[in-house]
């Protein structure tokens, strides 16, 4: 079978002293539920001397919380993709939060898979998800032990894919991410977390820790839901994905927010979405929706599911997306 | 359908798997679960270049990295190999010429894995990189590349060319013609289980390999070969096997590496192929393309089928000699052909060798011509049920291609899925998106040829009965999950009487057993079945006679059943049977079976390839239902009826048209061999390379029909291969009655749906606008 490089597998009873072992050990990267790092240590995607495991956390880092009175939702990064799943408080306020983690993986990987990690999720592409043996075959890439990009010729900047299902979802309901590192903790919105560059895409330092997610208590008010295009119907990453909240009064679009991921390295909030405020939330709306997010998405071949395809079946989705968030 | 009411555990009975709770519970004993003392662990350094000369290669680092034990290179073992004795063209490690990005160069054996795996990267080898052919056309195009050295012609493995009547006077005379392409994507077996083999050599000299495969006579006769030593010092033993599907039927080379190494080093010698590994061993199914003709006369017989096949074989033969003749051979029922022809050409390309996955070498042409049958009938405006049945070829004929089938329930099949799935009442009336589509199929039941020529039988079966009760079979015969062994009890039952539970079956293993060829072109039940059938019969007289002289009766009045031996005066335990005959006896109780090959098939060249003793039928109604928007679509159901000849095992027959109809669908919907421009597979992993899960399979409705064929075992034919095959035919005609739209290319991708249904409405349109 495919064997994992010797690493030092470090077990941090707090955040701080993870943080602490992170700063001590360049190059360290946490191992959550390993879903995703496992593989790609196989793969010898990274040349890591150290794990930080942070199963030792899960007392601090694994709740849902609601802060009142303004109903503030708050996840712990070390949630399970399951829980989130199941949770009561995010079916009933989060929904779109729900169905996307149902559709993470299988449920034996989202049983161990967590919140903060699929946040963290590296990205992927079909050139560098791939053994060292492949990835030598090919040539190497720019994400990892090469100079060239086989997505876009000549390209400068890897635009490996981001294929969390729950960045879409939170992007849309305009959560904020809580950090911790030697040097405090931060606060920043999600959209501000995510970068374009595919060999790095948050605004992470290397001893940087994601503790927490936190949704504004008026996302539970907002018309939201989720869908994921996979070419089955598990174990699948996201060929797209997509979220959207709408706030609506009165059938009245009030705030929209609508965000697309499995492009390239950041998941992609639709921009320039305000006219519509104020329009009525029906049918049309959700047509043009699906227009904006065509004329500004662009697949890329990062995926192995033909980008043509993939590029003239959003607006459909979106279309259907929006009116299942509508109920209309 | 019912079965006749049968006493537990005989034959037609719903036993349980003798091997099932072992492999349910994590018991049961897999090629990796064995670990000897002092073992090593090997792994196979593989070329990243699609083609290229190999000018030196450098084992000194690797083989004094700390913990590395030794190393291998081909020149060790250089003699060339392969399933077919007339296709030799593999070498275990390539020593001068490497043939596709994986193609096996140098091992190493080592303490662990990982020390092997490091070891690996310290290896220098000289590559010349040249030029690699990657498609059918270009291999034929450049017949001064050779892709292998074997081939006499450019690049061409095998060329097949039959005619059977005057085809092109049939076509012009035909009231309808289809003619078109088909192209059919080549996609791979992906057993749970990857190849493993472990190799010990005893202090005298002998071998033993431990191998996931199905052919254990075959690797037992080319390890031999290979390595120099006599048959009688080389024992291959398969283990429980984790999934094989026509993947394990070749020699490998790790069995070649692990057999050396252990013979280099005198220590055990395992190796275990990644995921990735199990890609480039490949040998699965074939990409076709097929440019066929169906004629059709006034009354929709079809006159004539015309079929030109390209077959891309990788970069080595495999079995390719046959499945440039099954491609052609298979073909010819359950429909009677006024006239045939077929052209089949494999070649050698720059990719992981192709080889046998179920339903070997005519899943394609059935799908492209199951097609082209609706398209031709559809332009008489013939039903496609009633088109299939007034083609109906019966039973007891001969195809013409010279083939003899016997027992044939092609009509109970349709019949069946017809009326399981409302076809009068549903076909092409479900509505936009929706559809129903039919197909049919024939597959063998072994072949009368024997890989290599001899006068043995096929199959061999060696009975003991021991006084205790306990009945012992021998059998070469490889059970890789269609289930042979729990078969091998019910028959002992059936026909000794003895308890099924109370049977022990020894099973391929070459020292042990007698020889089986393998489980390939679904021959083992058949063949195996018959062996054992003969070899019970000849002990289960000696019971009864024994019987007989002590209740003082005729032996024809012992009843040997449930348990008991049993006379009109009075009855006796199965055991104390068994101590009367041994003693009558005065030796031990044993008897053998086999399976001798008859002749068959038609009196020309390679008329006895695909001439089986008897042939199994299938009918599948698949319903479809087509998103317009997307190009997705879904199998709602799927019914299938297989023509089994008997179910010597309902829930076992069931079992393997379940599974073949996932197989099916699977290269429908999303399965395919992808490679870059340079050779390389996108995406060795099940994660990339995407098998359907339990929800994307279809809703399965399994029926199973009984010819009681006269030549099978209690009348049994196959089922492991033949439900396989009208699956995606099916769901082609059914996203037609869905849609309107013909899709002749694998896998229906929702993109080529969409497609289709974007070039549907420019037509529509367009006649709109002419209107």
């Amino acid at each position: 079978m495919m064997t994992l490089p010797a690493v030092d597998v470090l077990r941090p009873r707090s955040v701080a002293e993870a943080v602490a072992q992170l700063a001590a050990h360049p190059g360290a990267r946490l191992l959550a539920g390993g879903t995703d790092i496992v593989p790609n240590l196989k793969y010898g995607m990274y040349d890591t001397q150290h794990l930080v495991a942070l199963r030792g956390l899960s007392r601090e880092l694994r709740y849902v919380r609601v802060e009142e009175p303004e109903g503030e939702i708050r996840l712990g990064a070390l949630c399970t993709i399951d829980e989130l799943a199941r949770d009561a408080t995010v079916q009933a306020r989060l929904p779109a939060l729900a169905e996307a983690c149902a559709q993470i993986a299988g449920p034996q990987l989202r049983r161990m898979g967590t919140l903060g990690g699929n946040l963290c999720l590296d990205t992927r592409c079909v050139y560098v998800n791939q053994t060292y043996f492949w990835r030598s075959a090919l040539g190497f890439c720019l994400k990892k032990d090469g100079t060239a990009c086989h997505v876009v010729a000549g390209g400068q900047r890897c635009v490996a894919a981001a294929s969390n299902d729950t960045a879409p979802v939170l992007l849309a309901l305009g959560a904020s991410a809580r950090t911790v590192s030697p040097r405090g903790e931060r606060v920043l919105p999600l959209e501000e977390f995510y970068l374009a560059d595919g060999v790095h895409n948050t605004v992470l330092a290397p001893d940087e820790l994601l503790v927490e997610v936190r949704v504004p208590g008026q996302a539970a008010s907002l018309r939201q839901a989720f869908h994921k295009l996979r070419m089955r119907a598990a174990i699948d990453f996201p060929a797209l994905n997509l979220a959207v909240a709408l706030g609506v009064t009165e059938g009245a679009v009030r705030s929209v927010r609508l965000c697309v991921g499995a492009l390239a390295a950041r998941p992609a909030l639709v921009k320039g979405l305000d006219d519509l405020v104020g329009r009525p939330a029906d049918r049309r709306l959700a047509d043009e929706l699906g227009r904006r997010a065509h004329k500004q998405c662009r697949p890329l071949t990062n995926i192995g599911v033909d980008p043509g395809w993939r590029r003239e079946v959003l607006p459909v989705l979106v279309r259907r997306t929006v009116l299942r968030a509508l109920a209309v | 359908m019912t079965h006749p009411v049968h006493r537990p555990g005989h034959v037609g009975a719903r036993f349980p798997k003798v091997d099932g709770a072992g492999k349910a519970d994590g018991s049961g004993v897999y090629a990796d679960d064995i670990r000897l003392p002092r073992m090593l662990h090997a792994k196979i350094l593989r070329s990243p270049h699609a083609n290229a000369r190999i000018r030196g290669i450098d084992v000194t680092l690797a083989a004094s990295y700390p913990g590395v034990v030794a190393t291998l290179v081909g020149a060790e073992m250089p003699a060339k190999y392969g399933v077919i004795p007339w296709t030799h063209d593999e070498q275990a490690l390539a020593t001068d010429h490497a043939r596709f990005v994986g193609d096996e160069v140098a091992c190493v054996a080592a303490v662990d894995e990982r020390t092997a795996d490091e070891a690996l990267r310290l290896i220098r080898v000289d590559y010349e990189p040249m030029p690699a052919l990657l498609t059918v056309e270009d291999a034929l195009a450049h017949p001064e590349i050779k892709v292998n050295e074997r081939a006499k012609v450019g690049n061409v493995t095998k060329h097949v060319e039959l005619e059977f009547g005057p085809v092109d006077d049939a076509v012009a005379r035909a009231a309808a013609v289809c003619h078109q392409v088909y192209e059919y994507a080549g996609s791979t077996h992906a057993p749970i289980e990857p190849h493993c083999a472990v190799a010990r050599v005893d202090g005298d000299g002998n071998l033993t390999v431990w191998s996931s495969t199905q052919i254990p006579h075959y690797v037992q006769r080319e390890l031999s070969r290979v390595l120099g030593l006599p048959q009688s010092k080389v024992r291959v033993i398969q283990p429980l096997l984790g999934g094989a599907f026509g993947g394990k039927s070749d020699p490998f080379s790790l069995e070649f590496c692990v057999a050396k190494l252990a013979m280099k080093t005198g220590r055990p010698v395992k190796i275990l192929f990644t995921r990735e590994e199990v890609f480039y061993a490949h040998r699965g199914r074939h990409p076709m393309r097929m440019d066929v003709k169906v004629a059709l006369d006034g009354d929709g017989r079809i006159s004539a089928v015309d079929n030109k096949i390209h077959i891309d074989g990788g970069a080595y033969a495999s079995f390719g000699l046959v499945t440039a003749y099954y491609a052609g051979q298979l073909l010819t029922g359950p429909y009677r052909f006024g006239t045939y022809r077929f052209d089949s050409t494999r070649v050698y390309t720059n990719k992981p060798p192709c080889g046998p996955k179920r339903g070997h070498g005519s899943v394609q042409p059935r799908f492209a011509f199951e097609v082209a049958l609706d398209e031709a009938a559809e332009q008489l405006g013939i039903d496609p049920i009633e088109v299939r049945r007034r083609n109906f070829i019966g039973e007891n004929v001969e195809t013409v291609n010279g083939q003899r089938i016997t027992s044939n329930g092609f009509l109970k099949c349709l019949e069946l899925v017809e009326e399981a799935s409302r076809w009068t009442e549903r076909h092409g009336k479900l509505g936009p998106g929706r559809g129903l589509g039919v197909a049919g199929s024939m597959y063998i039941s072994g072949t009368a040829y024997p890989v290599y020529p001899n006068e043995m039988p096929q199959s061999g079966v060696l009975l003991k009965l021991d006084r205790s009760g306990r009945v012992t079979v021998y059998s070469g015969a490889s059970d890789i999950g269609q289930g042979v062994n729990t078969l091998l009890c019910q028959i002992c039952a059936e026909e000794m009487g003895c308890d099924p539970r109370d049977v022990t079956v020894v099973a391929a293993d070459t020292d042990l057993t007698p020889v089986d060829l393998g489980a390939y072109s679904s021959r083992v039940t058949f063949m195996v079945g018959l062996a054992a059938r003969e070899a019970c019969e000849k002990l289960a007289d000696k019971l009864r006679a024994a019987v007989a002289a002590k209740l003082g009766c005729a032996p024809a009045d012992v009843r040997l059943e449930l348990g008991t031996a049993a006379g009109p005066q009075g009855t006796m335990s199965f055991a104390e049977a068994c101590q009367l005959a041994e003693a009558a006896e005065g030796a031990t109780l044993a008897s053998t079976g086999g399976y001798r090959t008859k002749k068959l098939g038609g009196d020309y060249r390679g008329g006895t390839i695909g001439a089986s003793p008897a042939y199994s039928f299938t009918a599948h109604v698949a319903e479809v239902e087509v998103d317009e928007e997307t190009g997705i679509w879904t199998v709602r159901k799927l019914w299938a009826a297989h023509d089994c000849g008997k179910a010597l095992n309902p829930t076992l027959v069931e079992g393997q048209i379940e599974g073949s109809v996932y197989m099916g669908a699977a290269e429908a919907q999303m399965e395919e061999m992808i490679y870059d421009r340079s050779g390389l597979l996108f995406g060795p992993s099940l994660l990339d390379y995407r098998i359907p899960t339990s929800l994307d399979t279809p809703e399965i409705d399994a029926r199973i029909v009984e010819s009681d064929d006269p030549n099978g075992p209690y009348g049994a034919k196959e089922a492991g291969e033949g439900p396989l095959h009208p699956a995606i035919p099916a769901i082609a005609n059914a996203i037609h009655d869905a849609c309107g739209i013909r899709i002749r290319q694998l896998p229906f991708y929702p993109q080529r749906i969409l497609q289709l249904l974007r070039e549907r409405d420019a037509r529509r349109a367009g006649s709109e606008r002419v209107a």
